[in-house]
């Protein structure tokens, strides 16, 4: 067994979260609303990755996310894997899919947009373009870049 | 039949875009059609723009309905600290139909979802404007006899103009050709040549208003608005970068129409408000029998 699979295996029943790029871990614990859960969670970042350099990983305990929720997660970590964890061992590998709308979590760039002014539920539709990901807003229609929106 | 609104000219199909414009076309051969009597609706400018209002109003008196509202937001409920979401489903209790005007964008949008009744956007901030954008086709069908193949010079402030943008997405239908007359400070924004290029539709830049003034079945021309500038440097540069005169017309094709959503200021002058090219008089006239059909279509009744 080498190192890594035992950083993994550490959990007993719940998701790994691996390959998140290190300077959006925190915003991966907003967007999956793990800031006031009581679960046990392990963070780590900054940790050495042959692909990205520098990465992110987040375990949490006795936590199994729908698809759905877990897919907001391609919005700042598109090459995330998930893993399922159960009796220590990973059941199941799970790949992001970008969802086509954006509900509630981001918020319009746009000064002049009335979900800046109102009580409004935010809504946007993806859109990929040059490998890039930005959010058109369902209300004024304006595109924000995806790291300005979150 | 279930609630349909007009927030932006694309809530449109090119079906519907034609059908509006056939219906306007009864509509300016007899205004007197009060089929709507008995019914009221709300005129709701959270900005004023009397130009806007006035058109809209008139329209739905033309059509016996009744108008409630206000032209400015300054003594409503809006100013004490009201939601837009209270005001519309308040107003929606009362009549048959909105048409809002809002300094915000997205707002007719968000008012179309929260309201039980139709919404007419008049004017979003500086999003949407559709009604403008079907009487610019009304204007352009009316003066060519068809939408389809024609070459629009479009000149000005390209980059912050609404009606510019909304209008290059409604001709997009009709296998045109652009001109994009502008300077180099408001250009075309590349969001727009995207989507004709997607479309497959041509176009050409230039800075020069000469350079393809004779080659042109319209000319739409729009003034600089100071309000959409940030910097006051700019807007001092480009203000007055154009000035159409009647001289400049001697070669220009014989169908050629000049078109402006008005107010002008000095991109036209005013020697060529004679002149049988000028049209922007009667565009404007045009926006009655347009929302005439908006109206009468969205609520079922055309
Ligand atoms: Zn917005």
């Amino acid at each position: 067994m080498t190192r890594k699979e035992l950083v993994v295996s550490a959990l007993e029943n719940g998701t790994v979260l691996d390959h998140i790029p290190a300077e959006n871990v925190y915003k991966a614990l907003d967007l999956l609303d793990l800031k006031g859960i009581g679960n046990q969670i392990t963070i780590g970042i900054n940790l050495n990755s042959k692909a990205q350099g520098r990465k992110g990983i987040i375990k949490v305990e006795d936590k199994f996310f729908e698809d759905e929720e877990l897919n907001k997660l391609a919005l700042i970590a598109p090459q995330a894997t998930v893993n399922i964890i159960r009796d220590f061992k990973v059941v199941e590998k799970k790949k992001l899919s970008m969802p086509k709308e954006v509900i509630g979590i981001a918020k319009c760039r746009n000064p002049k947009c009335v979900t800046n002014h109102q009580p409004i539920q935010t809504r946007f539709a993806t859109v990929e373009k040059d490998n890039r990901i930005s959010l058109l807003c369902h209300f004024c229609e304006k595109s924000t870049e995806i790291k300005h929106a979150l | 039949m279930s609630k349909k609104s007009l927030i932006s000219i694309r809530d449109f199909t090119k079906e519907e875009i034609l059908h509006v414009l056939e219906t306007a076309k009864e509509f300016e051969k007899n205004k007197e059609q009060k089929f709507l009597e008995g019914k009221v609706i709300a005129s709701l400018f959270f900005e004023p723009s009397t130009r806007t209002r006035l058109s809209f109003e008139t329209a739905i008196n033309r059509l016996g309905a009744k108008v409630i509202g206000f032209s400015d937001a300054t003594n409503t409920s809006q100013s004490k600290g009201e939601t837009l979401k209270d005001t519309i489903i308040m107003v929606s209790n009362y009549v048959d139909m909105i048409v809002m005007r809002h300094p915000l964008e997205g707002s007719s949008r968000y008012a179309s979802e929260v309201a039980t009744v139709p919404v007419v956007n008049a004017g979003d901030g500086a999003n949407q404007h559709p009604s403008q954008t079907l009487l610019d086709l009304y204007s352009i069908l009316q003066t060519q006899g068809t939408l389809e193949g024609l070459t629009i010079n479009m000149v000005g402030d390209l980059k912050y103009g609404r009606t510019t943008h909304s209008l290059l997405q409604a001709m997009s239908h009709f296998n045109p050709k652009f001109i994009f007359t502008a300077p180099e400070e408001l250009k075309m924004p590349q969001e727009y040549k995207d989507f004709l290029d997607s479309k497959g539709i041509e176009y050409i830049e230039t800075t020069s208003l000469d350079e393809h003034l004779n080659d042109c079945d319209i000319l739409y021309m729009t003034r600089v608005q100071q309000e959409r500038f940030t910097d006051p440097m700019e807007y001092e540069r480009v203000k007055d970068v154009y000035r159409l005169e009647a001289s400049m017309l001697s070669g220009v094709r014989e169908n050629m129409k000049i078109l402006h959503p008005l107010p002008r200021v000095t991109e036209i002058d005013q020697d060529v408000d004679d002149n049988p090219h000028a049209y922007y008089f009667k565009q404007a006239e045009n926006g009655l029998y347009v929302r005439m059909a908006i109206i009468s279509y969205l609520l079922g009744y055309r």
